[in-house]
C-alpha cells in the first residue's frame, strides 16, 4: 500500500528537482507499471519508497510507514513488509543460490527449521528448483534474477517493487520475468515494477503509471501510453 | 582485515608500552635519586643525652611526609665524619662538635620547604639542613618525563585508531554490497556491526598479547644491554637500577589487552559506519 501526496524531491548535491508535486495511490494487492523518459524521477521514486531518500516536501506513507517521519531505527521493521529487486541483481557472488535466499531470512532472524522449509518453497516457485547448490556466476542472467526475486519474496513481503528488473535480459527471458511477477500478484503481493519495456507493459494490460520531469502525466489501466523516447 | 590489523594494533602498542615504560624507569632512577636527597635534622646541643635525643623520634615520625626517621648520635656522626677525612684533619677533635642528628627521607621532595619548617618546630630540634633547590629540580624533571609520555601514549591511541579504521575500512570495502543487501532486506545495524565487533575483539585481544611478548622480549634484551653497560662503567649497579618486568608484566598486559580491545573494536565499528546509512 503507498500513499504519495504532494511529494517533492530535491537532491541538495545538484539542487536537480527529481519529483515535484507527485500524488500516487497504490492500493493492496494492485500491479503497476511505473514508466518514464530516463531522468524522469522513477528511481527517485523507487528509493522513496524503501527509505534510501527521504522526501524533500509532501506525505510519503508505505504499508502504513510514515516514511516522511520514520525513525532510521525503525527502518528494519518496515523495510521487512518489502521485497526489492534491482536491475543489477545483487546477489553475493560467493554464496550458493540456496545461501544467497537463505541469508535473507537469517538477516531478520528466523529459525532455521523455517528457513529449510521456507527456501526450497520460494526456490520452486520462482522456477529455480535443482540450482540451490550454484553459484550465482553459474546462472543466466534471467536466472540470476530469479535468484533475487526469490530473496525478496522469502520473509513475505506485502510489496514487491522491483527497479528495471528486465533492464539486462532478452525479451524472452523479460516475458517470463513478468509472467512470474504477475504470478506473484496473483498470490496477493502488491507488485510496482519501473521497466521501459513498452510491448511488455502493454502485453500484461495492468495500471500503468507514466512519469515525465518529476510529475505524473498519466495514470491509466491497460497499456502504455506515455511517451518513452529513451 | 586480520593480518594488517593485528600488525598495527602491535606496532602501536609496542611503541606506546615502550615510551611508558622508559618514562617508568626515568621516573624511578629520579626517585630513587631523590631518595639519597635526605633531610638532616639536628637535635640542640642543649640535649647532650642520648636516650633524651632519641625520643624525639617518635615526634618526628609523626609528622605529615615522612618516610623514615634514622638517628645518629653525635659519636657515630663523628666516627662517618673521621673515617671519611684523613688523619691531619682529626687532630683534637671531639665529640662533642658533633651533634645528635636524625636523617630523614621524604615521602614528596614537592613539599620538601614545608616539611623542613614542621621539622623545626619541634621542640629539640635546633636546625634542618635541606637542600630544597635540588629538590625543586627534581620535582620538574619528574613532572616533563610524566607529562610527555602522558601525551605522546593520548597521541599514539588517537593514530592507531585512525590508521585501524582506514586499515580494516580498506579490506571490508568487499562488504559493501553484503551490507547494502542485508540493509534493504531489514537487518537491524547492531545485528549488521556484530560481527564487525566480534572480529575487532578477537583482533584486539590477539594484538595485545602479541604485542606483549614482543614488548616482554625487547624490555628483557634492552635491559640486559643497558646493565651490562653500566656495570662497566663508573655508574654502580645500586645506584643506577631498571625495574624488572615481572613487576610491570600484569599492568602492562592489562592495558595492552584493554587498549587492543577498545581499538579494535572502535575501529570495526568506525569502519563501517558510513555502510550503515543507506
Ligand atoms: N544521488 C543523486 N544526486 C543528485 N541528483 C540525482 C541523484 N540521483 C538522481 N539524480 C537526478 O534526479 C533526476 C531523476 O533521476 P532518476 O534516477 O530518478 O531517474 P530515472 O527515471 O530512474 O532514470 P532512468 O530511467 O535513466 O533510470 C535526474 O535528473 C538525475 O540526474
Ligand atoms: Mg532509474
Amino acid at each position: 500500500m503507498i500513499n504519495m501526496f504532494n511529494v517533492t524531491e530535491v537532491y541538495d548535491s545538484s539542487g536537480t528537482v527529481a519529483l515535484d508535486g507527485i500524488d500516487l495511490q497504490i492500493e493492496e494487492g494492485e500491479f503497476v507499471f511505473l514508466v518514464g523518459p530516463s531522468g524522469s524521477g522513477k528511481t527517485t521514486l523507487m528509493k522513496l519508497i524503501t527509505g534510501e531518500v527521504r522526501a524533500t516536501d509532501g506525505t510519503v506513507v508505505v504499508n502504513d510507514f510514515d516514511m516522511t517521519k520514520i525513525k532510521r531505527r525503525k527502518l528494519p521493521k518496515m523495510r521487512r513488509t518489502l521485497g526489492v529487486v534491482f536491475q543489477d541483481y545483487r546477489l553475493i557472488d560467493n554464496m550458493t543460490v540456496y545461501d544467497n535466499v537463505a541469508f535473507a531470512m537469517r538477516v531478520v532472524g528466523a529459525p532455521n527449521r523455517e528457513i529449510r522449509k521456507r527456501v526450497p518453497y520460494v526456490l520452486d516457485l520462482v522456477g529455480l528448483k535443482g540450482c540451490e547448490k550454484r553459484l550465482p556466476n553459474e546462472l543466466s542472467g534471467g536466472e540470476q534474477q530469479r535468484v533475487a526475486i526469490a530473496r525478496a519474496l522469502v520473509n513475505s513481503p506485502r510489496m514487491l517493487v522491483a527497479d528495471e528488473p528486465t533492464g539486462n535480459l532478452d525479451p524472452v527471458r523479460s516475458l517470463e520475468l513478468m509472467l512470474l511477477f504477475e504470478k506473484i500478484n496473483e498470490m496477493g503481493t502488491t507488485v510496482l515494477v519501473v521497466t521501459h519495456e513498452k510491448e511488455l507493459v502493454n502485453a500484461l494490460a495492468k495500471r500503468v503509471v507514466t512519469i515525465d520531469n518529476g510529475h505524473v502525466i498519466s495514470d491509466e489501466m491497460g497499456g502504455y501510453f506515455g511517451d518513452d523516447s529513451e | 582485515m586480520s593480518f594488517a590489523s593485528v600488525t598495527i594494533i602491535m606496532a602501536c602498542l609496542i611503541i606506546m608500552g615502550s615510551v611508558t615504560l622508559l618514562s617508568f624507569n626515568i621516573d624511578a632512577l629520579i626517585k630513587n635519586l631523590e631518595d639519597r636527597n635526605e633531610v638532616v635534622a639536628f637535635v640542640d646541643d642543649a640535649v647532650t643525652d642520648e636516650a633524651e635525643a632519641r625520643a624525639l623520634q617518635p615526634e618526628l615520625e609523626a609528622l605529615d611526609n615522612i618516610m623514615s626517621v634514622e638517628f645518629i648520635s653525635r659519636d657515630e656522626a663523628m666516627e662517618n665524619f673521621m673515617s671519611k677525612y684523613d688523619s691531619s684533619l682529626r687532630e683534637g677533635i671531639d665529640p662533642t662538635v658533633f651533634r645528635h642528628r636524625f636523617v630523614v627521607h621524604l615521602n614528596d621532595i614537592a613539599q620538601m620547604a614545608e616539611t623542613k619548617s614542621a621539622m623545626e618546630g619541634v621542640v629539640g630540634i635546633a636546625k634542618v639542613k635541606a637542600h630544597l633547590e635540588y629538590a625543586k629540580a627534581f620535582v620538574t624533571v619528574r613532572n616533563i618525563v610524566s607529562v610527555v609520555s602522558l601525551v605522546l601514549t593520548i597521541i599514539l591511541v588517537f593514530v592507531s585508531i585512525f590508521i585501524m579504521s582506514n586499515t580494516i575500512k580498506l579490506t571490508t570495502f568487499g562488504r559493501r554490497e553484503e551490507i547494502a543487501i542485508m540493509k534493504m532486506v531489514g537487518a537491524t545495524n547492531s545485528f549488521i556491526r556484530l560481527p564487525f565487533v566480534v572480529e575487532g575483539l578477537v583482533l584486539g585481544l590477539l594484538g595485545g598479547s602479541l604485542a606483549f611478548l614482543a614488548e616482554w622480549g625487547l624490555y628483557a634484551l634492552i635491559t640486559r644491554r643497558v646493565m651490562g653497560t653500566v656495570s662497566n662503567s663508573i655508574l654502580s649497579e645500586s645506584f643506577f637500577t631498571l625495574i624488572p618486568f615481572k613487576t610491570l608484566a600484569l599492568p602492562v598486559l592489562v592495558v595492552f589487552l584493554g587498549i587492543g580491545v577498545f581499538v579494535g573494536v572502535f575501529g570495526g565499528v568506525n569502519a563501517i559506519r558510513n555502510y550503515l546509512k543507506v
